[in-house]
């Protein structure tokens, strides 16, 4: 078991990253460019649904080819066409027009269309590999980490994306208890902890009692909508609304602009988790620049609503676990927005730290604490070593669990925070003489009427003997497994026999669909390690190649100098024999030698696209439309347009 | 504590043939499935109500190292599946076990008692002792929802609070002393004192259920909500 490596994948709205236990530690895995955050962002590179790249590289796609990038794919995970509403104003998806409500939803990328599992399953196929090439063996075996609010079809999703990729997820572990794991290894503390997860799109709260190596999750709250990107999309709203203002330009339905806005408001929002105030400078469409300068006095008044919303969460979640905030010994800090000073403000605030001579933990890097206590876990499940010996972790489910009774009431089964697994049973009996069928109707949420929950699935209860009605006792058993993934059993009673009633849920994809959407590179799997490391060096070697085919026809090939055109073209020369028939290492030097003599071009090249972009070309297709985004109030000076 | 009325059946390992009585075999230690059995037994506990919660804690723990999945993700698909199983009944006993109304309510389930629905939405009888306060509650709640919210209203409805509240503590502490009686009987095996006690138990649990909405219904009121659960 020992050269069995398990490794630890936190798959986030923004960045996603790989780690594993390294002796008694863990660490997180840097990608090929040495970065250990993989940007969640998936572009389709060639016509077929088999050539995609993930990370920096789908980002640099972004501003060329828009249409074929999906990034954020985290908000998209197990939810319907019903449920995206809000997500669809606010970031370009492209969703295929047939979707019907309960269905899987697709997304468009080029001519094809992809559910939210397969694209996540380009992310961590991109971590597996990550991971493989730094231990050069192979790694089928991962814990993947998920935000502590998501519902039962959430997390499905997640793991059947992990399936596609070729990992078997062994656990799905909530992001915030990760992060507490992180954390438990180097202090063998006992107390209360809260643990404080602002993330790009995601907001948890979780409050667990430490003691002898136990991690008991007491209690847990959240908001799945609610994140840095919220923020972001208000300081992008503002620049929008000057704009409009002064210029009479409506930059809404330009997806090229937006996004050069919003990676301009990014840069300013994060430069003032360190200055007083910043500057967010972008090129318009007209040759003019907007530039605006954001105090951070100013900014704290924007955002203040945003991050007010996590006080909710928090006070629910101290109320559930029955403790005081004087009561909570530690908070632990984790996901990039904890950064924001306004952000640490609140939870000293909130847990009443700083009045008693304490101060939140942001000791790990917030970005990569998920990751690490991954890592953690998954070396638990493997067996464990003397660091993570008598660690045990009990984690909860966050929503009740209900079902549809008379009149739309919910009969709750099973209590939001009990300990997982949890399990009920309940029974069920027919209202018409001879019926051999029974619907269920499953719900997540908090709400009295099954209206107001969560639908999270309507169970088909078939091959009910025919008997009278009211006769049959149908013992149905709900089963919350450690993932926090609902199961359900069912039989028969009366008949005598215990008849093995048959389930069917009608949500997510079938066995079957995830079957059939298992990433074709896998066929190999069993092939040579060194083979398939082979393939996928001439891929990368193919996809440079390609770029550099097309340069000569793009505006920024003219800004090289002589020399550096002469020493790609020869290094791509170089390169193109190489990669039918050259050793795999061989491959990658030239490969890499020409990626970095391309580096300036590609710059130039992306510099270029964002202004040129910018000078009015039409988007096609949805675009990045904000939507009826309210025009927000705000507390700044005029712009200046010049 | 005393081990009394353990249900558990004798059966044969699966894998080593040796006779199991608990959730693990004592010959080989492989997890086994998981039998019905009441969430006493679970802990190896007689149906006494008054138990410490510290060690009932302390056990709680000491089963989950031997059971978690976490412990079972090298084994086969079916040991993990009964390491599942075998620990949600655990988890489930557990929860049920420590709050002291879920498990004097449990204990009158296993006991064959009805216990009342809070599902069924039907609007419970007030206790006869507290009619006149409950109509008066009911008149100032009622004021308070059509927007009369005075400073006058807003403190009777505060007295009102601190009144139930006295009540529902009332309550906790006759239950406390309902528990000593039916260990007492139990002890001793008094059937017809152990029926009684069940019967009190029953209406104070219902009396309780009834006092508990009312607050509820006041906190509401006093933060200017509906009855309701908080959004997720």
């Amino acid at each position: 078991m020992a050269d069995e490596r398990i490794v630890g994948i936190d798959l986030g709205t923004t960045n996603s990253l790989v780690a594993f236990m390294q002796g008694e530690h863990p660490v997180v895995i840097p990608g090929e460019d040495g970065v250990n955050l993989v940007p969640s962002v998936v572009a389709m590179t060639g016509a077929d649904a088999r050539s995609f790249v993930v990370g920096n590289s789908a980002r640099k796609a972004l501003v060329e080819s828009p249409e074929r990038v999906v990034y954020s794919v985290k908000r998209l995970m197990g939810r319907g066409i019903e449920d995206v509403h809000e997500e669809l104003k606010l970031f370009p998806f492209r969703m295929a027009e047939d979707i019907g409500p309960g269905e899987v939803l697709r997304i468009k990328l080029g001519e094809q269309q992809f559910t939210p599992s397969e694209i996540s399953a380009h992310i961590l196929r991109q971590l597996k590999r990550n991971a493989e090439r730094y231990f050069g063996a192979p790694v089928a075996k991962a814990v993947v980490t998920v935000p502590a609010y998501f519902n039962d079809a959430q997390r499905q999703a997640t793991k059947d994306a992990g399936r596609m990729a070729g990992l078997e997820v062994l656990r799905l572990v909530n992001e915030p208890t990760a992060a507490a794991l992180a954390y438990g290894l180097d202090r063998k503390k006992e107390g209360i902890v809260a643990v404080y997860d602002l993330g790009g799109g995601t907001f948890d709260i979780s409050i667990l009692k430490l003691q002898d190596g136990i991690f008991e999750v007491i209690a847990t709250n959240g908001d799945t909508h609610l994140g840095g990107d919220d923020i972001d999309n208000l300081l992008i709203a503002i620049a929008l609304d000057d704009i409009q203002g002064e210029l009479g330009l409506d930059l809404r339905a330009n997806a090229e602009a937006v996004q050069a806005i919003r990676k301009a408001v990014i840069e300013a929002k994060i430069a003032l988790s360190t200055e007083t105030t910043s500057r967010i400078s972008v090129e318009l469409p007209d040759g003019k620049k907007y530039q605006r300068e954001l105090p951070r006095e100013a900014f704290e008044q924007i955002i203040k609503p945003v991050i007010d919303r996590t006080k909710g969460p928090c006070r629910q979640a101290l109320k559930d676990a029955q403790v005081t905030p004087e009561q909570i010994d530690e908070v632990v800090m984790v996901g990039g927005s904890t950064r924001i000073p306004a952000v640490r403000q609140l939870t000293d605030e909130v847990f009443h730290l700083a009045a008693r001579g304490k101060k939140p933990h942001i000791e790990l890097n917030p970005d990569e604490v998920v990751a690490l206590g991954a890592a953690v876990q998954a070396n638990i499940l493997g067996g464990g070593s003397a660091a993570t010996e008598n660690m045990l972790l009990l984690d909860v489910t966050p929503l009740s669990l209900g079902i549809e009774a008379l009149g739309g009431v919910v009969a709750k089964i099973i209590q939001r925070n009990s300990t997982i697994p949890a399990s009920a049973t309940e029974h069920f009996t027919t209202g018409v003489d001879g019926q051999t069928n029974v619907a269920i109707h499953v719900v997540q949420g908090e709400r009295e009427m099954a209206k107001d929950c969560r639908s999270l699935a309507r169970f088909d209860l078939k091959g009910i003997p025919p008997m009278s009605a009211g006769l049959p006792r149908i013992e149905v058993k709900f089963l919350i497994d450690a993932n926090g993934i609902l199961h359900v059993s069912a039989r028969e009673q009366r008949s005598g026999q215990e008849a093995e009633i048959e389930v069917k849920p009608t949500y997510g994809l079938t066995d079957e669909q995830v079957e059939s959407m298992i990433l074709e590179s896998f066929d190999y799997a069993e092939q040579d390690f060194a083979e398939r490391q082979l393939i996928e060096a001439r891929n990368e070697a193919e996809t440079i190649l390609t770029a550099v085919e097309k340069a000569p026809g793009n505006a920024a090939w003219q800004q090289l100098s002589e020399e550096e055109r002469t020493q790609i073209n020869m290094l791509a020369d170089e390169l193109r024999v190489l990669r039918e028939t050259g050793e795999r290492t061989a491959i990658q030097a030239s490969t890499e030698a020409l990626d970095k003599a391309t580096r300036r071009f590609a710059e130039l090249m992306m510099d270029a696209a964002v202004s040129s972009a910018i000078g009015g070309k039409t988007m096609d297709a949805a675009g990045e439309n904000l939507g009826e985004a309210p025009t927000v109030p705000h507390p700044f000076a005029p712009a200046e347009i010049k | 504590m005393q081990i009394a009325e353990q249900q558990s059946v004798k059966t044969a390992c699966w894998s080593c043939g040796a006779d199991v009585s608990g959730p693990l075999c004592a010959a080989c230690g492989k997890v086994q499935p998981a039998t019905e059995q009441d969430y006493f037994a679970v802990f190896s506990l007689p149906r006494r109500l008054s138990l410490d919660t510290k060690v009932l804690e302390r056990e709680f723990y000491r089963l989950s190292r031997r059971l978690h999945p976490d412990l079972y993700a090298r084994t086969s698909e079916l040991e993990q599946q009964w390491s599942t199983e075998q620990t949600s009944l655990v988890n489930d006993a557990y929860r049920a076990l420590k709050d002291p109304i879920a498990r004097t309510e449990y204990l009158l389930k296993l006991e064959g008692m009805a216990i009342g629905e809070e599902t069924t939405g039907k609007k419970q009888q007030p206790p006869a002792d507290l009619l006149e306060e409950v109509f008066e509650l009911n008149m100032q709640l009622e004021e308070m929802r059509m927007g009369g919210d005075d400073p006058q209203l807003r403190s009777d409805l505060e007295n009102a609070k601190k009144q139930f509240e006295a009540q529902l503590a009332q309550a906790d502490a006759d239950l406390a002393a309902l528990w000593a009686k039916w260990d007492g009987a139990l002890a001793e095996g008094d059937l017809t004192a152990q029926m009684a006690s069940k019967e009190e138990m029953l209406a104070l649990l219902d009396r309780r259920r009834y006092v508990r909405n009312l607050v509820r219904d006041v906190n509401a009121a006093l933060d200017g909500q509906s009855g309701d659960a908080p959004t997720p």
